[in-house]
């Protein structure tokens, strides 16, 4: 630690115990974060219940391609994530800014594709209202709650992918300590929220219908 | 005298200047990271919103003087209620208890400097102000007459009010109390004194944690549901709408997950205050504290599982109303529990009425009426006959006003002397307590009586025979009114003219009144440890302590 923007805040006392506090709070603000999608998924699974067969019919109509590349894509970023946390606790400036960008660099990957997804949906008018393609009234349910749940989840995603750009420049910059700081460590658990969420919404969203 | 920590001659003074003095510029207020001087900034905030929504329901009840629509139309009636409700539910209930005097004592009865993220507590401050702009706003363009509950589809297809600038007031003011929620965690687990171990903390410092543990998990779902409001009604995406397949009762059920809860987001804090303030004005220590904890705990945890009984003639079915019923029964034991040890705790006790005192014992009276009208509201053949009635207004203003903010004031006056430095003239204080409990009944119980005769809760107009209970509630909102705005007076006056208080006016115990008053920016000197449980007011082997806190103060002060 040689240039030291100092890493013990108030009202800490010392920095073991301030990294304990600040991963205690960021899993309180997680367990927070599960109900608040918990109550959508819930809405969701009431809906799917009632009317199993336009959930079907309209799950078939999203595309399964673009999400399951996502869904690897995000699984990737969480690695590059992990490796970078635990580089930070070695000190290896070199690897953590690396595998900061990559996961950036993923994350964008995941909108950009989400983007491209999303042209699609409305170039074949799969948002709810009078030009909606399928028949049942459910189908529409099914696509109000897909907008919203993945809408939900792209603004999580922007929120992390500046998280951990801040990250990467602070350490590029060598703006930051590593070791020892908490940042690196409550970014990581939030990121990897934002890909325990895909993987719900995953079969949620795309499997549906595909069985048969 | 033995202290919760060591005896209180131990912990140096420091003469460090005091919070208050650690600066006077704007910016040093709304830019501190001190949890102190945040709590203050609640309050001044939390005050404005208390008035704004008094203001409101002033005119909710001059209209109900008369049977008919004389002051304003049915239109502007709506809007006030709605005013009056969003406001004391969102800005004045939630917040006041818990961020005004949970952030000033949490750190201090731990022994704490600050909490565990300052800066995150000061962010909730801003959310808490920018979601009340908002409402404001909403108010300002024309107001809003869905009800503090927003249900569908009124809300999302028909109202043509200011219903997404109130939902989004409101989802920002739930972000801030998330957020304190987590920091209050955090902070009782990773912050504690040496040697304050869980069951050596203050009755105050569990109930803020409760508090805390169902702000975190129960708002998140209020947010939600603000969202797909949201969704609905401005984005056109049908996610409620019956004609579009949707279901508006799973809105109630998703309302009420949070909004029940928020129940004891709002009593639970409450309990706290009582527990200090009954144990320190009866001099004995409180009775059966482990069960008393245990009481919250289970009262924060069974609150998750009662919400439908707010549903209980929503269209649900039988068997989920029998269960909802009878745990909404169950979640009344543990608030029983505490009302006995209350008791128990006053019986033999030296009991002084100090004001604080007064409150706490209004408290114990309102909330206890309240409490046991909430088993009429449980059982469900009286609920189908009172619902939407006045009885069921009656019953949660009990609960609410009579019970929490009685504790409010309670608390208002037992740390006043700690957070400002000063004692208030008592007289006028007590005067006020005992206006209050008056004031209270001769508003609220002539609508027990009215609601029960069938008296539907939200019209501006009604039949000629219920005018006399009208009357009856609107003369004692008067008197309610008067004793509300006192304590502003003398309170106000006491900062400039009122004797120094000292560091232990009451002589209570607790690590709080072991510093100075108002206590220095870092809280203690040098961190304190503590080696006896809370409350101890009669410690083995002595005599009960004399208590005279009028005759002290001024050579004792920091």
């Amino acid at each position: 630690m040689t240039q030291s923007p100092a890493v013990l805040k108030e009202p800490w006392q010392d920095l073991g115990r301030q990294r304990e506090g600040a991963a205690f709070g960021i899993w309180v603000f997680l367990a927070s974060e599960l109900l608040f999608f918990g109550g959508m998924i819930l809405l969701y699974t009431v809906y799917r219940v009632e009317n199993p067969e336009a959930f079907a019919a309209a799950a078939r109509e999203t595309d399964i391609w673009y999400g399951t590349v996502n869904t690897a894509v995000l699984l990737t970023s969480s690695l590059t994530m992990a490796v970078a946390a635990q580089g930070a606790e070695q000190d290896w400036r070199r690897l953590v800014v690396w595998c900061l960008a990559a996961t950036a660099l993923l994350g964008l990957t995941f909108g950009i594709l989400k983007g491209f997804e999303y042209a699609e949906d409305i170039r074949k008018s799969l948002i709810p209202g009078p030009d909606f393609p399928l028949q049942e009234p459910a189908a529409q349910l099914f696509f109000a709650l897909y907008w919203t749940m993945t809408g939900l989840h792209a603004i999580h995603l922007t929120i992390g992918i500046g998280l951990v750009s801040r990250l990467c420049l602070l350490g590029a910059l060598g703006r930051i300590v590593l070791r020892g700081n908490p940042q690196f460590e409550v970014t990581a658990l939030y990121w990897h929220l934002i890909d325990v969420i895909w993987i719900i919404l995953y079969p949620l969203i795309y499997l549906p219908g595909r069985a048969s | 005298m033995t202290t919760i920590a060591a005896p209180s001659g131990d912990l140096p003074v420091s003469s460090e200047p005091s919070y208050l003095s650690a600066g006077y510029t704007l910016g040093s207020w709304l830019g501190t990271s001190d949890h102190k001087r945040i709590a203050i900034l609640y309050a001044i905030s939390v005050t404005l919103f208390f008035f704004l929504g008094g203001i409101a329901v002033t005119i909710v009840r001059v209209e109900l003087f008369t049977p008919e629509a004389d002051v304003v139309t049915a239109d502007t009636y709506n809007r006030l209620f709605t005013l009056h409700g969003v406001i004391m539910v969102w800005f004045f209930m939630i917040p006041s208890i818990p961020n005004i005097f949970g952030n000033f004592l949490l750190p201090l009865m731990i022994g704490a400097p600050d909490v565990a993220f300052p800066r995150l507590n000061l962010m909730s401050w801003y959310l808490n102000i920018g979601g009340a702009s908002l409402t404001i706003y909403a108010l300002i363009a024309g107001g809003v007459d869905t009800g503090w509950t927003f249900y569908t589809p009124f809300s999302t297809m028909f109202s043509n009010t200011h219903v997404l600038a109130t939902a989004a007031g409101v989802f920002l003011a739930g972000f801030s109390s998330i957020a304190t929620g987590v920091n209050f965690i955090a902070t009782t687990h990773m912050l504690r004194a040496p040697g304050m171990t869980w069951f050596r903390l203050p009755l105050f410092v569990w109930a803020i944690y409760a508090t805390s543990i169902v702000m975190v998990l129960a708002t998140p779902v209020l947010a939600i549901t603000l969202i797909l409001i949201v969704a609905e009604r401005w984005l056109g995406l049908p996610i409620f709408d019956p004609s579009r397949g949707g279901d508006p009762v799973l809105f109630q059920h998703l309302f009420w997950f949070y909004s029940h809860p928020a129940v004891y987001i709002m009593v639970l804090p409450a309990m706290g205050v009582v527990s200090e303030v009954i144990t320190c004005f009866a001099r004995r220590r409180v009775f059966g504290y482990t069960f008393m904890v245990y009481a919250m705990i289970g009262i924060a945890g069974i609150g998750f599982f009662v919400w439908g009984h707010h549903m209980f003639v929503a269209g649900m079915s039988p068997y989920a109303g029998l269960i909802f019923s009878f745990l909404s029964f169950v979640v009344a034991v543990p608030s029983a529990i505490k009302v006995f040890n209350w008791t128990a705790t006053l019986y033999r006790g030296q009991i002084s009425f100090d004001a604080p005192m007064l409150y706490a014992l209004g408290f114990l009276g309102l909330f206890t009426i309240g409490g046991l009208t909430g088993l009429f509201l449980a059982s469900i053949p009286v609920d189908v006959h009172v619902t939407d009635t006045y009885f069921v207004v009656a019953h949660f203003h009990y609960i609410m006003v009579g019970g929490t903010v009685s504790a409010f004031f309670a608390a208002l006056h037992f740390w006043w002397p700690k957070i400002t430095g000063r004692l208030y003239p008592e007289t006028w204080a007590r005067f006020a307590a005992i206006l209050m409990f008056f004031g209270f009944n001769f508003t609220f119980f002539p609508q027990f009586i009215v609601g029960y005769l069938g008296m539907p809760r939200r019209y501006h107009v009604y039949p000629p025979e219920f005018q006399v209970y009208n009357v009856l509630s609107s003369a004692g909102a008067v008197i309610l009114a008067a004793a509300y705005l006192m304590p502003l007076g003398y309170l106000a006056w006491s900062l400039v003219w009122g004797r120094r208080a000292g560091r232990n006016p009451w002589d209570a115990t607790g690590l709080e009144w072991q510093t100075a008053s108002p206590p220095p920016r870092e809280n203690f000197p040098r961190t304190p440890h503590v080696d006896v449980g809370p409350y101890d007011y009669h410690p083995e082997g002595m005599s009960p302590a004399p208590y005279q806190p009028r005759h002290r103060g001024q050579g004792d002060q920091a």
